[in-house]
């Protein structure tokens, strides 16, 4: 078991032949996805990755062909919020949008959109998702993580990879590595994929990787607090950081004195989170629990 | 983005919401030729992107032309916050009964945007939502079925605003709603809008805030950015493709990663140092995009050490080392060095640094890289 993507997934790619796309599709191939599809509109009838994947010029016409359930999105940001539609109307189940700089406004109506469908999204702005042994899905690096008990849910991207190497070398695998996304709109929470490991029989922890700017730290130490049986460890990204500064990413911002690390923290520790005060520090707290 | 005040409020102009008679000036000559042709009374406001511009005698208003050009003499010879007054808007002053606050902000947790009006106007939202958070009134706005009359019905009524003045907060609450869509606003605010003594309703100061990623279609919106919101090194920064917040402590950061970055600020105080800045290099990780940060990092004279700390994902530990060695045969720095490199091979990169002419620690853990970084910026470690 994992949560949202498994050896089963049919995963189709969303810009196959772009230089991002091409090259983590294949990436994502060498791990043992099972990759059916890509799409490039104009470019139906070519295969990329060495002819190891069928191209399509719409998501419609690959998931016939196919049976394609879930799209990864690599297309650039100003068409990004198209192939979101597109994978959607397309009845794509979960589509996970990489692409970083996508307008917040463009992502108001395609996350309300989406979700009148039912399709689930996870992103954009994200390093996607990764089942230790099954499917990669977008960007993380495969070989630092191994299966095992422990699921990891993140706003951050090369951050999760540390935690997650950090894990891997202890001797500690994860079910699913869920990357959401550093956006200020993304489709899926904290508390949905809390949801969804509580409810995996595989996941005993969960990690939880956070940064200041927003609230969903806060809602989801409420939600661990009344809908959590298993126990959750935290890091919080920015004590350090000053208010009114984007410190990279676009959600990650102290505004009008909300969203610091520090209230974060509070938040967390106040329903029994056990909250790292560095990274590797993630690892020994998951240890001493499991 | 931030704009001015009077873009700010010229933008929302163009969407039919009312605003005080009034233009820019650089120089006291100049209000005052703007204070004549209006008449009467006239405020002087400071335009710096900073809040706090009254308290710091940033806006003044003057009876007369004279007393303006004195009074703009004076703004335009001020720092707020930092920040060097160089432009003054002059508008017409107005007779104010009634102050109200109307903005727009993307709710996250909403996913939406919402509108918010307060009958404390003239003062910044955040300080109305701690002292008296039943003093705001919500809406929240479907992107698809946009603001309602009724909704800003609710709002007017849900703030005390009497019913006279009910069509014109509606005219001017979708103007706002209007502008903030059209322009790809993250923030858009009206405050005060005010209720005026003939019984208008008029803004009089606003503000709006640009996302970034929107810019691109808004030529015209994107050429107004302010150099002043930017220290020239953020600015460098930008251009060069990397994100770059200069803060002010001794430990130069450069990282792959925004997640990763603030952990490695946090690790540095934590073991006792102060970062000196914030830096992504994001991904991929060329040469000459290393070698800009690093300029970034060794420009600023507060800076005792330098960290690096890169978790090689799909980003190759020796092509950043390489990039690395590039970078300093460019720069040449004279502060010590402190590299941790891992993950995708990692050991191939520490090889490429250990063998190159520049003497630098290198530590496996990032705690290990923090408190070398921590011990070098002190001069407690040789390099």
């Amino acid at each position: 078991m994992a949560i949202l993507v498994d050896k089963n997934t049919r995963l189709l790619v969303q810009g196959i032949t772009g230089h991002e796309g091409e090259f983590h599709s294949s990436q994502m191939l060498d791990y043992g996805t099972n990759l059916v599809a890509g799409v490039t509109p104009g470019k139906g009838g070519q295969s990329a990755c060495d002819g190891r994947v069928p191209v399509f010029d719409t998501v419609r016409e690959a998931v016939e062909a196919t049976g394609a359930d879930t799209s990864v999105v690599y297309v650039p940001a100003r068409f990004a919020a198209d192939a979101i539609l597109e994978a959607t109307d397309a009845g794509i189940g979960l589509v996970v949008c990489i692409t970083e700089g996508i307008p917040v406004n463009d992502m108001i109506r395609v996350r309300a959109y989406v979700g009148q469908r039912g399709t689930r999204l996870v992103g954009p702005n994200c390093p996607g998702l990764l089942t230790p042994g099954q499917a990669k899905v977008g960007i993380m690096p495969g070989h630092i993580a191994a299966p095992g008990p422990v699921g990891v849910v993140s706003r951050s991207g090369t951050l999760t990879y540390e935690v997650v190497y950090a894990l891997t070398l202890k001797g500690i695998g994860q079910t699913t590595c869920v990357g959401i996304g550093g956006d200020p709109i993304i489709g899926t929470r904290f508390v949905d994929c809390l949801e969804l490991f509580e409810a995996d029989p595989e996941t005993e922890q969960v990690v939880l990787i956070g940064e200041i700017g927003g609230n969903d730290e806060e809602i989801a130490a409420r939600f661990i607090h009344e809908r959590m049986s298993k126990p959750v460890v935290a890091f919080i990204a920015g004590r350090t950081a000053p208010p009114g500064k984007r410190m990279g990413h676009a959600g990650a911002i102290i505004e009008g004195g909300a969203g610091t690390a520090a209230e974060k923290i509070a938040a967390l520790e106040g329903v029994g989170v056990r909250v790292a005060e560095h990274p590797e520090q993630i690892a020994d707290l998951v240890a001493a629990t499991g | 983005m931030k704009l001015h005040e009077y873009q700010s409020k010229r933008v929302l102009a163009q969407y039919g919401v009312p605003i005080p008679d009034g233009d820019v000036a650089t120089t006291p000559e100049e209000v005052r030729a703007i204070a004549e042709r209006l008449g009467g009374p006239v405020v002087v406001k400071s335009q710096v992107l900073v809040g706090g511009r009254g308290k710091a005698g940033g806006i003044k208003v003057a009876k007369t032309p004279q007393e303006a050009q004195e009074v703009a003499a004076r703004i335009l010879a001020l720092e707020i916050k930092g920040l060097p007054v160089r432009k003054v808007l002059v508008d017409q002053a107005a007779d104010i009964r009634q102050e109200i606050y109307l903005g727009i902000v993307v709710d996250r947790a909403a996913a939406r945007p919402v509108m918010m009006a307060s009958s404390e106007g003239g003062v910044e939202i955040e300080e109305v939502a701690r002292v008296s958070p039943e003093a705001i009134k919500k809406v929240h706005i479907d992107p698809f079925i946009g603001l309602r009359a009724y909704q800003t019905l609710w709002l007017a009524k849900g703030i005390g605003l009497e019913a006279t003045h009910h069509r014109d907060f509606n005219r001017i609450a979708r103007g706002l709603y209007e502008a903030f869509v059209a322009s790809d606003a993250s923030l858009a605010e009206i405050n005060p809008l005010v209720v005026t003594g003939d019984g208008a309703l008029l803004a009089v100061d606003g503000k709006m805030v640009l996302d970034d990623s929107g810019l691109y279609r808004h030529p015209d919106l994107a050429e107004k950015r302010d150099i002043d919101e930017e220290t020239p090194t953020e600015r460098e920064a930008r251009e060069a493709g990397l994100s770059y917040v200069q803060l002010d402590g001794e430990i130069g950061c450069m990282v792959n990663g925004a997640g990763l970055a603030m952990a490695t600020m946090d690790i540095t105080k934590h073991y006792g140092g102060a970062p000196a800045n914030f830096l992504d290099i994001g991904g991929g990780a060329k040469a000459d995009r290393v070698a800009a940060a690093l300029r970034l990092i060794l420009a600023d004279s507060n800076v005792r050490a330098v960290l690096f700390n890169i978790f090689g994902g799909i980003t190759r530990c020796d092509e950043v080392a390489r990039g690395i060695l590039a970078a300093l045969d460019e720069v040449k720095p004279s502060v010590p060095m402190i590299a941790r490199l891992v993950g995708t091979n990692d050991e191939e990169g520490r090889r490429i640094l250990d063998g190159s002419a520049y003497r630098m620690l290198t530590a496996t853990t990032l705690a290990e890289a923090a408190q070398k970084a921590v011990a070098a910026a002190r001069g407690e470690l040789e390099a």
